[in-house]
């Protein structure tokens, strides 16, 4: 039986006990930042930061919406950064996908993979990645040890629920449900079915892209045949072009040397 | 809070935090729970989990309009003009609960002809004194006439009673009077005041007017939004008048609820931390009190006030010992009489003006939180020494070498005393909600940093040493001061001194014995049944009981606020096993108004308690708030004192007429009923009346015509309404959370919100940083440019508001300009809280 978090956005009231929570428990690091126009901060998630309370203003009409997500790694079942991690650093353990600190090398193919921009690596210079990729882990120190997530145990308006998966979908579409009812006509549970199934879900009360969700989040290698063949195909194409010019140009100029010899 | 007295009789949060889930309707104004008391949300979600619907009324949509089901603006400092729209609402619409207001409230009663309101003298009540800025409350009484009744002793005697009409609408009853004041407060001058939509206050007022029904609650929800105006007390009295007309008071679900700003303020009050009090609300003696007589007689005699002299005699025992006697009137001139008015602002001024030499700064930040806090700071020079006890070295610590000031200058001599977390000390705190919780220390202090209770105990030592031999009988208070907890001090040895302790046999008038000498006493009940009161020490009446022995539910006794049982027999949150709550365990004041006059619930949904006439006392699942075996058809004794002279139908106890105010004869300094006057700083003339400013506050000018001084702003060179408020992320004046890394990260600096209307007029974008300007000062602050705050039409114009948290200093982490560099000194016509939700500005790109 896998157990999974369900986090009510309906109830969450960004109060980023979570975010504080996380790092307390983990042991993360403060990091340097600045108003950039936003509550919202640090500004994203990084190696340093595992859980992030994201904002989003929505204007409907003369409504104002502002919506809330604690974000942090969704722990998919088609986990994109297990996928393209070459050294099997990212691993699934169970239903939680776990980065080996001690395997990673650090090449930031996961970081690139992921459609949801959660893990991270500690950045170096230019572009390249310093350091090994880190992201949440699910407190599995403290879920293996029947202890709520950090970030679950220390919500104060009640939005997070951990338990069962199964449970964790019917809570979470009966909330879907009442808020439907009550005014939320888009109101969705995320992760029911999205990447397989995630072990973290959500219920939103507008579409996920007011989120900052992607719709349809795409698996980094759900079509690894179709890639393969594509790029055959065009590496086949690419190479046959000259000839095929050459060709062309050769039946052209044959052409007009018999318009020629008219 | 200074409202909620003069209304129901105590200042004080009517229900509990987890109450809130029995509510049908949660009205935040003036509050912003989600943001400021985290925590009450997850029974706010509860309540709307079973259908409850939230509404929020604020300047900005903050983060609990983000959750709410109904969010309207409105402009800061015009709450009365709303709250007045809703009352005239449920009136015109007959949506109160008639039998309540009836039976619970003084609506019937009748008040002297010559009384005029506003609505007749255009703005002032009747008694306006221009040139003193004060009342003459004469006009303001009831009407009373002489009876001739029989007494206790059978004899017939004749009584002053008070003259009650029939019916709600006959002339000079307060329920007319209420009805013609509120009359003027339309959907329209709504409209026009607050800058609120006609059609959005029109939908706040039918989904809380609702609860009016017997099987409905609502409850308000407020913090500093009410309190921190210049009419601050009057706007708490509009909330707690609405609450009466709806009957939502004493019931599970409703209530009138001041969100404490600190874990420990309500402590804090109730243990008199302010200048005009004594522990328990029995009030300082003042210029009016020269001896124990006149004051004791300013106690009521006809509530359960009629108790007030021997509470103070036994917390003049607790301070005092032997050295009050009956004697020397038990050493009441021991207590410095006050002769005015010590507020914030007041000692400020003072300190300005050079006249006082020094300062003890426990846990607070003026530098950062005092209004005109440029002004404050300057103040500050003017001291001989400054002592800071503090987690952190405060701005107010380091106010002699804040940017821009030259240290050279300033002679103040500054201690800071490295202080204790509370983690790191053991005592009681109480919430809100009136329960007492004890903390065990969990934590070693760290470095050389001191529990609070270890500083104070030299303190007072040292003085002690200081005047040991001394013969000047102006220094027998310090003498004579009792000061045992030993050393170092024992924290339960004060709780057992605020609890209340026998110093001799306590004995009822026919010498049984009561409590036995040395032990705690169990009840203030003791105090005001004993023959000998005096053989009590009691350093806080409204906390009796709190450390003596209870059971938890388990049948394990202990001192009752360490208690932790988690039985709720109702189900309603009560947890009467928990901790203790103030009176008596009470968890929901006034809780005899959840029955009906007959006795019975309201409605089988909001059942708490009720009269159980077979066992002929009240049944239930609170601690009544009432005499326990008082019938509902208890008739007042006329010439009773105390409770014998309220009826069965009088739930407010402390009230000298047993009734809900609904209008107040006496309390208030600018008037019985909550009248609209503009903020100091304000766009618009007043469109209700001709007096633009509350009539009685206090103006101060010093230095006005300087770079720093008490200025006042105008419209036309500051057009924009600015705000103040606290963030989830920080707390107070930030000492404790900006020098947390998690935190400064969060929201590491100061910003500013505005409207994306003002900023496309100002050419501002989304975070830049921008200087906002008033009258006294200027800062610096990053723009925030969202949707989430707009423009409003106030009086057919468009007037732009923004606001900003005002948690930021030069200290710590997370650093910003202070923003109560801009805010004006100038207070409430009651309590003098500064104004702070409400001034003048603009804005520009910096």
């Amino acid at each position: 039986m896998a157990k999974a978090m369900l986090i009510d956005t309906s109830k969450c009231t960004a109060c980023r006990g979570c975010q504080v929570a996380c790092k307390q428990w983990n042991d993360l690091p403060g990091e340097e930042t600045y108003n950039q126009g936003s509550y919202q901060n640090p500004p994203e998630l990084s190696a340093t930061t595992w859980k992030l309370v994201t904002f989003h203003e929505l204007e409907k009409g003369d409504q104002v919406r502002w919506l809330f997500l604690p974000m942090q790694c969704l722990h998919c079942t088609q986990a994109s950064c297990v996928s393209v991690c070459p050294t099997g650093a990212a691993h699934r353990q169970g239903e939680f996908v776990l980065i080996d600190e001690n395997q990673c090398i650090g090449c930031g193919y996961c970081v690139q993979a992921c459609p949801f921009g959660v893990p991270h690596s500690i950045p170096g210079i230019g572009d390249r990645h310093k350091g090994t990729a880190r992201k949440c882990v699910f407190c599995i120190d403290r879920v293996s040890n029947d202890l709520l997530p950090a970030c679950a145990k220390t919500c104060p308006p009640g939005a997070y629920k951990f338990g069962e998966r199964e449970e964790m979908i019917a809570l979470g579409q009966a909330r879907v449900e009442a808020l439907r009812a009550d005014g939320h006509p888009n109101a969705y549970l995320y992760g029911e079915n999205e990447l397989g199934g995630l072990h973290v879900m959500f219920v939103l009360t507008e579409t996920a892209s007011h989120y900052g969700l992607p719709d349809r989040p795409r698996y980094a290698t759900a079509n690894v045949f179709g890639q393969w063949l594509s790029g055959i195909i065009t590496a086949g194409v690419v190479a046959a072009l000259p000839f095929w010019l050459l060709f062309k140009r050769k039946e052209e100029l044959a052409a007009k040397a018999e318009r020629g010899g008219e | 809070m200074a409202g909620l007295g003069p209304t129901y009789g105590r200042g004080a949060m009517t229900n509990d935090w987890v109450d809130l889930k029995n509510s049908d309707c949660i009205l935040a104004i003036g509050g912003n729970p989600a943001e400021n008391h985290p925590a009450s949300m997850a029974w706010v979600n509860k309540a709307r989990e079973n259908g409850a619907k939230l509404i929020v009324v604020d300047p900005r949509f903050n983060r609990t309009a983000a959750t709410s089901n109904l969010y309207a603006p409105l402009r800061s400092g015009t709450d009365i003009v709303f709250l007045g729209g809703l009352m005239n609402y449920a009136i015109q619409n007959k949506l109160y609960n008639e039998e309540y207001v009836k039976y619970y409230t003084n609506a019937l009663t009748l008040v002297n002809p010559d009384y005029k309101g506003p609505a007749d003298l255009d703005g002032y009540f009747s008694g306006f004194n221009a040139e003193k800025k004060t009342y003459d409350s004469t006009t303001w009484q009831y009407q009373t006439e002489k009876q001739k009744v029989v007494g206790a002793d059978g004899k017939e005697v004749e009584a002053t009673v008070i003259k009650r009409a029939a019916s709600l609408d006959e002339p000079n009853t307060i329920w007319s009077l209420l009805k013609q004041h509120y009359s003027r407060y339309t959907p329209e001058m709504v409209e026009r005041v607050c800058g609120t939509p006609k059609d959005k206050f029109l939908e706040v007022a039918e989904l809380f007017c609702a609860t009016g029904a017997p099987d409905k609650s609502g409850t308000i929800l407020y913090a500093m939004g009410q309190t921190q105006h210049t009419v601050g007390t009057q706007n708490v009295r509009a909330m707690a008048m609405l609450q009466l007309l709806l009957g939502n008071i004493g019931v599970p679900g409703g209530g009138v609820n001041a969100l404490r700003g600190e874990s420990n303020v309500q402590g804090s009050t109730d243990m008199a931390l302010l200048y005009h009090d004594l522990p328990g609300y029995l009030g300082l003696p003042t210029d009016n009190h020269p001896d124990l007589a006149t004051y004791n007689a300013k106690f009521d005699s006809t509530s359960y006030w009629v108790n007030g002299p021997r509470f103070f005699t036994t917390l003049m025992k607790a301070w005092f010992g032997n050295a009050a006697t009956a004697e020397n009137n038990f050493a009441y001139d021991y207590i410095p009489k006050s002769s005015g008015n010590y507020a914030w602002i007041p000692l400020f001024e003072t300190m300005y003006a050079g006249k006082v030499k020094g300062l003890i700064c426990m846990g607070q930040n003026p530098a950062v939180s005092g209004p005109n806090a440029r002004l404050e700071r300057k103040a500050l020079a003017n001291l001989e020494w400054l002592v800071v006890m503090d987690l952190f070295e405060t701005e107010t610590a380091s106010f002699w070498r804040a940017p821009g000031v030259d240290s050279k200058n300033i002679k103040t001599e500054v201690f800071l005393l490295p202080a204790a977390d509370a983690l790191e000390k053991a005592g009681s705190i109480v919430t809100s909600g009136r329960r007492i919780q004890w903390r065990p220390k969990v934590a070693a202090v760290p470095g050389e940093a001191k529990e609070d209770i270890w500083i104070l105990d030299r303190l007072v030592k040292a003085l002690k040493a200081l005047y040991k031999d001394s013969t000047d009988p102006k220094d027998r208070p310090v003498l004579d001061l009792v000061w045992d907890y030993g050393d170092p001090p024992n924290v339960e040895l004060v709780a057992c001194e605020i609890n209340g302790y026998a110093l001799d046999n306590v004995v009822d008038k026919d010498g049984k014995v009561l409590v036995e000498k040395g032990k705690v006493i169990p009840s203030f009940a003791t105090i005001a049944s004993a023959a000998n009161p005096e053989a009590i020490a009691c350093g806080n009446w409204i906390y009796s009981g709190y450390f003596a022995p209870a059971d938890d539910g388990t049948g394990v006794s202990m001192p009752a606020t360490k208690r932790r049982g988690q039985k709720d027999p109702g189900d309603l949150g009560v947890y009467p096993f928990w901790g203790w709550a103030w009176p008596a365990n009470r968890h929901i004041l006034y809780n005899r108004a959840s029955a009906r006059p007959d006795g019975t619930p309201w409605a089988e949904n909001k059942k708490l308690i009720w009269w159980d006439a077979e066992q002929k006392k009240w049944a239930g699942y609170d601690v009544p708030d009432f005499l326990a075996t008082k019938a509902p058809d208890a008739k007042a004794d006329p010439v009773g004192k105390g409770l014998a002279a309220q009826a069965g139908t009088d739930p407010f106890i402390m009230k000298a007429d047993g009734k809900g105010w609904l209008f107040a004869p006496k309390g208030l300094n600018e008037g019985p009923l909550p009248e609209h006057y503009e903020p100091l700083e304000s766009p618009i003339a007043n469109p209700l009346s001709k007096v633009q400013v509350n009539p009685v506050v206090k103006i101060w000018a010093t230095d006005q015509d300087k770079d720093i001084g008490d200025k006042v702003g105008t419209f036309d060179q500051f057009p924009i309404v600015c705000t103040t408020y606290r963030l989830t992320e920080h707390w107070q004046a930030g000492a404790m959370s900006r020098n947390l890394p998690w935190l400064a990260e969060a929201q590491p600096e100061l910003f500013v919100e505005i409207s994306k209307e003002l900023a496309a007029e100002k050419g501002i974008k989304n975070g830049e940083r921008v200087a906002v300007t008033s009258a006294r000062g200027e800062i610096k602050a990053v723009a925030v440019v969202t949707a989430r705050w707009k423009p409003l039409t106030i009086d057919g114009q468009k007037v732009h508001q923004i606001g900003m948290p005002w948690h930021y200093g030069w200290q710590g982490l997370a650093t910003g300009d202070v923003a109560n560099d801009l805010t004006p000194h100038v207070g409430d016509g009651n309590t003098t809280i500064p104004e702070y939700k409400a001034f003048l500005v603009d804005i520009r790109k910096a």
